[in-house]
């Protein structure tokens, strides 16, 4: 017997152990090739066995080594329960089952802080699942039919002015334009969020930004994508695409070389710019780009060698709000002469609403949007302390800022735009709905986006492995074989048809409150079965 | 849900007339309410037409307070009129123990006042008085204006009138422009400040239907004006949306409709003034309207309007000969009191239109 020492790690004390079923399996090693983190591989087991093969009794003894799969019992080598060796298993021999008894986590701190992509695993309860939309037209007046009539789902993007702010002057009997006003766009109130290129493969990049040229062009659906912390490829720089893109800019401030050695060649503007100050998986912190996933041309779009890129948790030389107003968005402003709506992201925070007050009230009218992003916001990479124990719910936050802004007669001027989990459960239109009502003019997504190109990681400790240059579909790695396994237009026309639906799912929504253009505010159609919630919010409390 | 209706005229009205035009509409509401703004006054009160007149219902000790706060405010008493309530049996009214329909003159100082500062003396007295009767739940006050009388009250409008003596027709009071609603009680409590038409500032206004967006209006409107108060009604907002659009920001009464209801970008994009009404569409999205209303106002100026939600869900009609404009949810009350007008002139705005009333009776109809 090998000697065994208490501080041994088994597989009992990993999240997920492998059921494996030798009768089933033939060897034939897809699954050993395709786990990507090497948590399982092929062994010899020895087997033991007695059979009488007589009419009488005549015991045989029979001893064999016989291959089999095995799991890998490692804290670095662990199996991440993503199913990929199941998915290719041609004889269902082989599946990861999860763990309750798990020490992984207990353990796995040899090295540091654990790191790890995902989300939240300890705060998956959600808010927005307590309330439902209960104002439902009936005799007061008519529901609308979402199938008939036709609905104006639009959200502005930029600085809304006070309406005696307004240049209009009347001529004539009629109201003209003198002077001019900060840019706004009217988009989709669904907002494809900063996942930049790096953070995900170049082919799951375009795949989303694929699905927003096909919604936009061929639908009509004017959805906006934010490129991330991390640059744009040229090509798309100078294309008239550019369009439909916002530009995020992080404390790093990855990719802005590129972004403006291509400014003179490009033939549009982009759709916005987004600072971003905070995010809501890892509030505080700065982006993080681990060595393994920066490839060579991550690097050249980025403009960096090949090193794990560790974002700052500050822009420089910010350090109040005042400061961010009149050095971030006034050079991004006249960066783009002051034609191209400039928006600023942070992480929920019970700060958040002084923040908001704060732009609100900036002399220049200058921010064109506040993004909020919630404790269940996704990532490529943080410190697993981050996100777990870090960050603070967004529908509250949401609801706070809205309030706060009609309180001083100032409601809209800077539009909301709340994230994090939103679509946790599937149904985003139904979250988006409800953050709406609750004053967000529209919602920003991230993670979704990923689950339709194939990403399995929950909140539930699945993957999660985003981080380490493995992602076993694809999406968040820059191995050009686990690459390959992502089809591109497949995943795109996933988006596109999961938009469709959204947009299909949020008339069904309005049509029964009898509203054809978006509820912004519209608390009253929402009540909640949670009195604490409803109390919050300022909605019905139900029961 | 409410009826609502009004009538413009070359020749004075008494509100026997706007009774028949309501009361055919019976089956559209449930009896609980009556409520009218009369403007351009004749009978009693035609000597004064350029004082304010207050309008109001209060208790005793209420009435001592107004009267009060007016003589402290050195508004003089002019002329009153005050109904001999007819008590008979049976009636289904919730009477008031005061009704107070007076005419003040200005204080003195008022003399060196622009109009604007008159105007705002005016709504803050209005608004002072408001204050102080709703403290002990002392009465209610609905305008004080020159040339506008309000009256409203909770039960049968056929008992209203009878109580108020409104059927005899005794020349008290007439007028040549009347806004009226029976009420339909559906979501608020009976409430006397939640019964259109509603007054502020020059602008009566009325509205049928249901506020889909009155939440959002509400959260907006409160911080915009110290005369947005109450929201007792949902319909109160189209009332504030009116005032802020025509008197606040001072622009022309075409874009009204465009912000309570406004075009879709579909086809805003393809307008020439699509930079004007994008900007209305972002600084006053919260002014919208989205559910079934339609509106019936009045303007400083005495023209009357109406038009509908984007959807014609609440439709109105406009009948009228050479002396009289009548405006009413439904054809049955203009049948009543105009049976021989010429109905192919009945006018049935659809939901892009506005219909306007001019004091010589002219119709202007213009789309969004
Ligand atoms: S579930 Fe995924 S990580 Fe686990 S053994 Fe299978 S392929 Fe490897
Ligand atoms: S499948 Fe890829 S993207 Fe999804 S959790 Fe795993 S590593 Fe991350």
């Amino acid at each position: 017997m090998e000697a065994v020492k208490t501080q041994d790690i088994g597989v009992n004390d990993l999240n997920w152990i492998i059921e494996y079923k030798p009768e089933r399996c033939t060897m034939c090693g897809s699954c050993v090739a395709s786990c990507s983190f090497g948590a399982i591989k092929a062994a010899v087991r020895r087997q033991d066995i007695t059979v009488s093969e007589e009419n009488t009794p005549a015991p045989v003894h029979k001893h064999s080594a016989r291959p089999v799969i095995k799991q890998v019992a490692s804290l670095t080598n662990f199996c991440r329960g993503c199913g990929i060796c199941q998915k290719v298993c041609p004889n269902n021999a082989i599946m990861p089952r999860r763990n309750p008894d798990a020490r992984r986590t207990l353990l796995s701190r040899d090295s540091g802080p654990i790191k790890r992509g995902g989300r939240t695993n300890l705060n998956a309860e959600r808010t927005l699942d307590k309330i439902v939309v209960g104002r439902i037209s009936q005799m007061t007046d008519p529901s609308l039919d979402a199938a008939r009539h036709t609905f104006d789902i639009r959200a502005p993007f930029g600085r809304v002015l006070g309406t005696k702010e307004l240049p209009f002057a009347v001529e004539n009997g009629k109201l003209t334009v003198k002077g001019k006003k900060p840019p706004v766009r009217w988009i989709y109130p669904l907002i494809f969020s900063d996942m930049s290129i790096g953070a995900l493969s170049t082919r799951a990049w375009e795949a989303v930004a694929m699905a927003v040229g096909c919604l936009n062009e061929k639908y009509d659906i004017p959805v906006r994508m934010s490129s991330g912390e991390g640059g744009m490829p040229a090509k798309l720089l100078t294309s008239e695409y550019l369009k439909y893109f916002i530009i995020q800019i992080a404390s790093g401030h990855f990719g802005w070389n590129r972004i403006i050695q291509a400014m003179p060649y490009m033939k549009t503007d982009p759709a916005g710019i987004l600072i971003k100050i905070g995010q809501g998986a890892k509030p505080g912190d700065g982006g993080l780009l681990q060595k393994e996933k920066v490839a060579e041309h991550i690097g050249a779009i980025r403009g960096v060698p090949r090193a794990t890129l560790a974002s700052p948790p500050n822009h420089q030389g910010l350090y109040s709000i005042e400061e961010s107003v009149q050095k971030m968005h006034l050079s991004m402003n006249a960066a783009f002469g002051f034609r191209v709506p400039v928006a600023i992201k942070c992480a929920a925070s019970s700060t958040s609403v002084s923040v908001y007050n704060n732009l609100l009230r900036d002399p220049y009218k200058i921010c064109g949007g506040f993004f909020i992003d919630g404790i269940q916001g996704g990532t490529g990479a943080a410190n697993e302390i981050s996100l777990d124990h870090t960050g603070h719910p967004v529908v509250s936050k949401i609801r706070d800022c809205y309030l706060a802004a009609a309180k001083q007669g100032l409601t809209g001027q800077i539009p909301l735009y709340g994230g994090g989990g939103i679509g946790m459960t599937g149904n985003a239109a139904a979250d988006a709905f409800k953050m709406i009502c609750l004053g967000a003019n529209g919602v920003f997504v991230g993670k979704i986006l990923i689950q339709l190109l194939g990403c399995v990681g929950n909140e539930q400790g699945r993957c999660n492995a985003c981080n380490t240059g493995k992602c076993p579909m694809g999406i968040c790695t820059q191995n050009p074989r686990l690459v390959k396994r992502l089809d591109v237009d497949k995943g795109a026309q996933k988006i596109v048809d999961y938009v469709l639906a959204f947009d299909a799912e949020l008339k069904k929504l309005m049509a029964p409150i009898g509203n054809s253009s978006l509820p912004v505010g519209r608390s009253d159609a929402l009540v909640s079965t949670d009195a604490n919630i409803a109390n919050k919010l300022g909605i019905g409390y139900v029961c | 849900m409410c009826r609502i209706g009004s009538i413009k005229s070359k020749t004075p009205v008494q509100p026997s007339v706007v009774l028949r035009l309501m009361l055919p509409q019976q089956e559209g509401h449930d009896n609980s309410g009556f409520a009218m703004v009369m403007q351009d006054l004749y009978g009693i009160f035609s000597p004064y037409k350029d004082k304010p007149l207050l309008s109001l219902v209060c208790t005793q000790k209420g009435n001592r307070l107004v009267e009060d706060y007016m003589d402290a405010h050195n508004f003089t008493k002019l002329a009153e009129w005050l109904p001999v309530p007819n008590k008979q049996p049976g009636l289904d009214i919730q009477a008031m123990p005061y009704y107070v329909f007076r005419n003040y003159d200005y204080p003195e100082d008022a003399a060196l006042m622009t109009e604007a500062e008159k105007e705002n003396l005016l709504l803050d007295t209005r608004l002072a008085l408001r204050k102080i009767l709703e403290k002990d739940n002392q009465g209610y006050v609905y305008s004080f204006w020159p040339d506008v009388l309000t009256l409203k009250e909770i039960g049968d409008p056929s008992d209203i009138a009878t109580y108020f003596r409104l059927w005899e027709d005794n020349g008290c009071l007439a007028a040549k422009s009347v806004v009226a609603q029976c009420r339909q009680n559906t979501n608020y409590d009976i409430v006397r400040y939640a019964a259109h038409p509603f007054f502020l500032q020059g602008y009566t206004l009325c509205a049928n239907g249901e506020n889909t967006f009155y939440t959002k209006n509400k959260n907006f409107q409160s911080s915009l004006h110290r005369g947005y108060i109450g929201f007792e009604s949902d319909s109160q907002c189209f009332l504030n949306t009116l005032h802020y659009v025509h008197h606040e920001l001072k622009w022309p009464l075409v874009y009204y409709k465009h912000t309570i209801t406004p075009l879709p970008f579909e086809e805003i994009n393809r307008r020439d003034d699509r930079e004007v009404l994008l900007g209305i569409r972002e600084s006053l999205a919260n002014l919208e309207i989205n559910g079934p209303n339609t509106v019936i106002g009045v303007l400083p100026d005495g023209n009357m309007i109406t038009c509908c939600d984007s959807k014609k869900l609440r439709p109105v009609v406009v009948g009228r000969d050479d002396n009289m404009a009548v405006i009413s949810s439904e054809v049955c009350g203009i049948n009543e009191i105009l049976p021989n007008r010429d109905q192919t002139r009945d006018i049935y705005p659809n939901e892009r239109e506005v219909v306007l009333i001019d004091n010589e009776l002219e119709v202007t109809r213009w789309k969004q």
